[in-house]
């Protein structure tokens, strides 16, 4: 007999020769066009992390609080007391988004949110953590505007409030943009729902949408680098309704909370395929599945299409047989398609049938991470472009002017103090983010404590006094001077945001967004930020619970940034203790928790004058880190604290400025202190481990104490005023000019085309 | 007294709604289903944001299809209370049980944020715990919320005291700057001339919890609970 599958087909699936010589040995024959595919998909970097699990394991992975294994469910549990714990993780959605930025982002939400509320918890915050292109090129307009859009009608009508994120613009993401997705829930205990399919003979049922021929290979979509070709691979793209999966989820949450469940796994990534096998391999089982059954929306689908379809909104359940009718009821009430499609086995086998007769008869465990999908070890090199940015230096840096103005005109930009703030507040980086979150509905079910705009969100959780705080930080442009101090980093600011916000650090979820892991010098980054990630991570004592790694963002131009994006959880143990960033009072007196600062490397003031990535990234010391966030939590405890503000991009200036921006309650500052580096570094550095807070002058007792305790430097630097932002002999603007600077900037560039 | 929420397909302020007026007001509330032909002895019916059944069509436009709202239709021409927040007021609006209509928002975009609504018309069962021109901190969250109505029916809503909440700042002043949606008049909210119906944009029972600092909502359901306990006369 002559064979089907020809060399083209193999490479065409994103296969290996080596790979397929592993199929056949497995298989002990040629496989089916839907084995092919079945392998392709289950294989991919998206749903095997070949490139990436042996970094990931170095990662630290456990913690008294955590109730799942990190990477076996869904989504990660941690414990927070009282019966109750809480689901989160984060997802990328790049490629689709690239391509078709409202459905790309839009599907991004639901696959996220369904990875929560599988765990039979209910999602009660949303985040995102997006990075575009240069942000007055008109395409780039289009993506920003189209994401924000789908998020924000997937999210919206999902009554699930999407409270913080982050969003940054460089050249880096031009053509690649990350699109990031959080989603947090809370579950009971004993409602905690596993993705596994155990019992030979209990019921394996599809529930949710019909099954299309959208989406077809996302998942191998996303496992290659993108290229012009990639627009006519728009129908690997999914397309999202939020109504059907509203109404999944709460006839999924209905059905775990009532006990019907076994085992679920939603359908996302890979589909039928990927639930199908997840399952069955975690259970050690088999699953016996007829794909005619299969609810489809077009006609004429093979067997292969099925498999492979990333029609969103659909679950697979295990459930008892007695249950069936139960469970149905409860589809049924929300008009939701549900049939029983096969049995779990105990063969170990996943058998595909298409009208009784089989078309694929694979072991379940040979396709799945920790069972028989590919492990690579892959090599790396020092890239060379670090010696030329570590060559930078900060020397050259022009000294701004001193005041007084007025200044001659035609000077630069640059010239003073004064224009470098406004200049700084007015970077779509470091301006207001309103235009985006006000489309977000950021209040849906009444928890919002802390809303969009401070360091982190807080939202209570209801029949407690406890709330949660949640945040997602990674600054790229530090990761791509210096992996290993940048992902540090990222954890230490979130970390940092958390404490800030009232909270108390838990645990993250990761997204790790790289370019192609087969090149070494990509590849290098990669295994350093993995390696900054866990020493923080270590620190912090916030273990990792889950993520997810995205390779391949490349354009034909160059990788992106290495861009690992923190989601970090935090508890408050009384919801009384959220601090948000905003000045409350003139009179009270401003401290700065740290030292001062002189390094000036991946700052945005460099970028401002030299438009370009240069210097070191600010180093993270995760010792003093964490003394300094202690002084902050306790002085918090202690009931001290009117506002805490880490100091993050822009420096402590811009950080000063940003703690008087409450819309409703605006408010400046007259600072006076001592600077020991050069006063552009000082105001406009990012040295990490730095927190601006407020207090009653009579409370500075409490904050000598602390400091000592901690062994922590503070500066006290001066007093909360109205009007006026003037800082030594540098600074004097009126805080409701740059205010509106700040707040308007992003809304201008995208009107102005 | 004694609230029901109607939930329809795709709501997703039902149970905020059902907790503000359970745990806050402390009222009695039970939800009805979209499916059900019968309301559950209701003083006050609650129809509550979201996207009834995916804002598919129009937003709101086939929640007037649902065997419930026949009832609750019926329920409100006996003069039973019926308040409709945000896609219930466009609900009320395509069921004619509220005149006008309410348009895509100007921005072409969802708005969420902190408000300031003006009482125009305290003399209602819904505000009568209020004083007229009081500025109440409500939040808004719609992508429709840009209410329309013609001149004639302008005219009408006006000599009949129909508009009960206008947009402003916070200091009360009604103007274009205060408008977040492009809403005619700035019109937050409105009721029906026979003063048992009203619908609103602005979320009430986001506002009604004096434990997270937000209570200006709750002067509404007060002013239900004033009419219905002690039925108040206006």
């Amino acid at each position: 007999m002559s064979s089907l599958i020809t060399k083209e087909i193999v490479s065409e699936h994103g296969l290996s020769q080596e790979e397929y010589d592993r199929i056949l040995q497995i298989l002990g024959r040629e496989p089916t066009i839907t084995e092919l595919g079945i392998f392709s998909v289950m294989w991919s970097e998206h749903a095997s992390y070949k490139n990436s699990i042996l970094q990931l394991k170095t990662l630290p992975r456990t913690g008294k609080a955590l109730l799942t294994k990190t990477g076996e469910e869904n989504a990660g549990v941690v414990d927070i007391g009282e019966g109750l714990a809480v689901a989160f993780k984060i997802e990328s959605h790049n490629h689709p988004s690239a391509l078709e930025p409202y459905q790309g982002a839009a599907t991004g939400v639901g696959g996220i949110l369904r990875d929560i509320f599988t765990m039979g918890a209910r999602p009660i915050a949303s985040l995102n953590s997006l990075r575009f292109g240069n942000l007055d090129k008109n395409h780039v307009k289009h993506l920003l505007k189209g994401v924000v859009k789908g998020i924000a009608d997937y999210g919206n009508c999902m009554g699930v409030p999407t409270v913080a994120g982050e969003i940054y613009f460089s050249d880096s993401y031009e053509g690649n943009p990350l699109i990031n997705v959080m989603t947090v829930g809370i579950v009971k205990h004993e409602n905690l729902a596993t993705a596994s399919a155990k019992g030979p003979g209990n019921f394996v049922l599809y529930v949710g949408s019909t099954t299309g021929r959208d989406g077809i290979h996302g998942c191998t979509f996303a496992s290659v680098e993108l290229s012009e070709e990639s627009a006519e691979k728009r129908t690997s793209v999914q397309v999202g309704d939020p109504f059907m999966e509203k109404l999944l989820l709460e006839a999924t949450l209905k059905v775990i909370e009532k006990n019907l469940v076994v085992g679920i796994q939603d359908m996302g990534a890979a589909g039928l395929t990927c639930s199908s096998s997840e399952m069955s391999a975690k259970a050690n089982t088999g699953m016996d599945i007829d794909v005619a059954l299969v609810p489809q929306r077009e006609k004429g689908m093979t067997s292969y299409e099925i498999m492979l379809s990333e029609s969103q909104e659909r679950m697979l359940l295990v459930v008892k047989s007695e249950n069936f009718e139960k469970v149905a009821k409860v589809f049924k009430k929300w008009d939701l398609n549900i049939v029983k499609i096969g049995e779990v086995t105990d063969d170990k086998m996943l058998r595909v049938r298409e009208n009784k007769k089989v078309v694929a008869e694979i072991p379940a465990k040979c396709l799945v991470l920790g069972g028989d999908a590919p492990v690579y070890k892959r090599e790396t090199k020092y890239p060379d472009y670090l010696e030329k940015t570590h060559k930078f230096n900060p020397d050259t840096i022009p000294l701004p002017l001193p005041l007084p103005l007025p200044l001659p005109l035609p000077l630069p930009f640059h010239s003073n103090h004064n224009k470098i703030l406004i200049n700084l507040l007015s970077c779509p980086n470091i301006a207001s983010k309103n235009y985006v979150y006000q489309q977000y509905d950021y209040m849906v079910r009444i928890n919002t404590i802390i809303e969009p705009g401070s360091d982190a969100a807080v939202c209570r959780v209801k029949g407690t006094n406890k709330a949660l705080a949640m945040t997602t930080d990674c600054n790229g442009r530090y990761c791509y001077l210096d992996p290993y101090e940048g992902a540090k980093g990222a954890v230490a600011e979130a970390a940092r945001n958390i404490v800030c916000s009232g909270g108390k650090p838990l645990a993250i979820t990761n997204c790790l967004n790289f370019g192609n892991p087969y090149k070494k010098e990509v590849y290098w980054t990669f295994v350093e930020a993995i390696r900054g990630m866990g020493d923080a991570c270590k620190a912090f004592d916030t273990p990792v619970t889950g993520g997810n790694v995205s390779f391949y963002n490349e354009t034909e131009k160059s990788a992106v940034y290495p861009t690992p994006t923190i989601g970090m959880l935090g508890l408050l143990e009384n919801r009384k203790f959220a601090t948000t960033q905003f000045f409350k009072d003139a009179g009270d007196l401003i401290i700065l928790l740290g030292d001062n600062c002189d390094e000036i490397g991946g700052s945005e003031y460099l970028m401002l004058i030299k438009n370009k990535a240069l210097g070191n990234s600010p180093k993270v010391d995760l010792d003093y880190e964490k003394r300094v966030q202690k002084v902050c939590y306790d002085a918090i405890r202690a009931g001290i604290v009117k506002s805490a503000h880490d100091c993050s991009e822009g420096g402590l200036s811009v950080a000063i400025a940003e703690c008087g921006f409450s819309p409703e309650n605006l408010l400046g500052a007259e600072i006076n202190f001592e600077m020991k580096y050069r006063p552009d570094f000082e105001l406009f550095g990012e040295s990490h481990s730095r927190i601006i807070i407020s207090i009653e002058p009579d409370n500075i007792s409490i904050i000598k104490k602390l400091t000592k305790k901690h062994k922590v430097n503070f500066i006290i630097l001066g007093s909360v005023i109205k009007d006026y932002l003037r800082i030594n002999d540098l600074i004097n603007v009126k805080v409701d000019e740059i205010f509106s600077r700040w707040h308007s900037s992003i809304e201008k560039r995208l009107i102005n085309r | 007294m004694k609230y029901n929420v109607i939930i329809f397909p795709g709501s997703n302020c039902d149970y905020d709604s059902y907790y503000a007026v359970k745990k806050i007001m402390q009222a009695d509330v039970e939800y009805v289903w979209h499916k059900d032909t019968e309301l559950k002895n209701p003083d006050c019916v609650i129809l509550p944001g979201g996207f009834s059944y995916g804002d598919y069509l129009r937003a709101g436009g086939i929640a007037k299809f649902s065997p419930i709202m026949q009832e609750v239709v019926k329920f409100a021409n006996k003069c039973g209370l019926v308040i409709g927040i945000c896609n219930g007021f466009q609900m009320l609006t395509e069921a004619s049980l509220l005149p006008g209509t309410l348009l895509q928002n100007k921005s072409l975009l969802f708005v969420c944020k902190h408000q300031y609504v003006k009482v125009i018309n305290n003399n209602t069962s819904f505000t009568s715990s209020l004083k007229k021109g009081d500025v109440l901190d409500i939040p808004i969250a719609h992508n429709e919320g840009n209410y329309f109505i013609d001149e004639i029916g302008l005219q009408k809503l006006k000599d009949n005291k129909q508009i009960v909440f206008q947009y402003c700042d916070k200091n009360g002043n009604v103007n274009e700057n205060a408008n977040p949606n492009g809403s005619l008049e700035n019109i937050a909210g409105i009721i029906n001339k026979k003063g048992n119906v009203l619908g609103m944009m602005p979320h009430p029972e986001r506002d009604s919890e004096p434990a997270l600092n937000l209570a200006d909502g709750q002067e509404i359901f007060k002013s239900i609970e004033n009419y219905i306990i002690h039925k108040l006369k206006i």
